[in-house]
């Protein structure tokens, strides 16, 4: 039953992502592709045991970071022929190749790397058990990152108020 | 099993992110394709937390959450000043540090 789930949510998953990746017309669709993605990617932590992840990324990104994109690209008013068709030179095909070369390298020699998975706690990924790991070990990272969210609010809008000399 | 088949699906993700980000020339495109390779990232650290039963993955996972959106208010910003001066968001229409 959880293999089931797991495949289709990543069906779902590659889906929206490619859904973003070849839309070249509408830049609202695409957003809303990467929307199916993050949600999907939050069920995929549900069950790996992460649940209070799983609800954070659907809260933070699906909730908060894609309605960010969407507003700005509403903003911008984007028209349709504001990019011509791309086009596909000499090097992008190599690069396409190179990495489609290093995905299958690494899809091959993953399954032999792993034993089996780790028997864990029933509230593994819970709030509590994640909640005592970030405020015990992990509190000094928690703290810095609230400077860095300052940084980036102030950058944030010091950027966007005003235009570049 | 699980655990391999996610991180599997985090390799297609990052692939495709990666792709996303070098080949579209729609600079929101390119930060939605960055957010694409940091979500990948992610489901890989949550599988090998799951893996071998330690809770730091997960931790990190909140630490790259909070620099992604982070990451997202600056560069949306950026896209924002970018369009102010130039009127698009192409990335060849800004081209002053290619050489």
């Amino acid at each position: 039953m959880i293999d089931f789930l797991f495949y289709v949510f990543a069906a779902l998953a590659v889906a929206g992502a490619l859904g973003m990746l070849l839309n070249t017309r509408n830049t609202v669709a695409g957003a809303l592709s990467l929307v199916g993605t993050m949600v999907s990617l939050g069920a995929i932590y549900v069950l790996l045991d992460a649940y209070l992840i799983g609800a954070l990324q659907i809260l933070v990104y699906a909730g908060a970071i894609v309605v960010l994109f969407l507003f700005v690209v509403m903003l911008l008013n984007l028209r349709e022929d504001a990019f011509s068709p791309e086009r596909l030179r000499f090097t992008k095909l190599i690069g396409v190749a190179i990495g489609a070369l290093v995905g299958v390298e690494l899809l091959l020699l993953l399954p032999a790397a792993l034993g089996p998975a780790a028997t864990v706690p029933a509230d593994f990924g819970g709030y509590r058990m994640v909640g005592a790991a970030l405020f015990t070990d992990w509190v000094l990272a928690f703290e810095v990152t609230s400077l860095l969210l300052l940084a980036a609010m102030v950058g944030a809008v010091v950027l966007a108020k005003r235009s570049i000399d | 099993m699980l655990v391999e088949k996610a991180v599997a699906l985090s390799v297609i993700l990052f692939v495709l992110g990666t792709l996303g980000a070098v080949t579209r020339r729609n600079l929101i495109v390119i930060l939605m394709s960055i957010e694409l390779m940091l979500n990948a990232v992610n489901l890989a650290l949550i599988a090998f937390s799951r893996q071998w039963g330690d809770l730091a993955g997960h931790v990190f996972v909140l630490m790259v959450i909070v620099v992604a959106a982070a990451e997202v208010a600056v560069g949306l910003g950026i896209v924002i000043a970018l369009f102010r001066n130039r009127e698009s968001i192409n990335v060849e229409d800004s081209s002053l540090l290619k050489w």
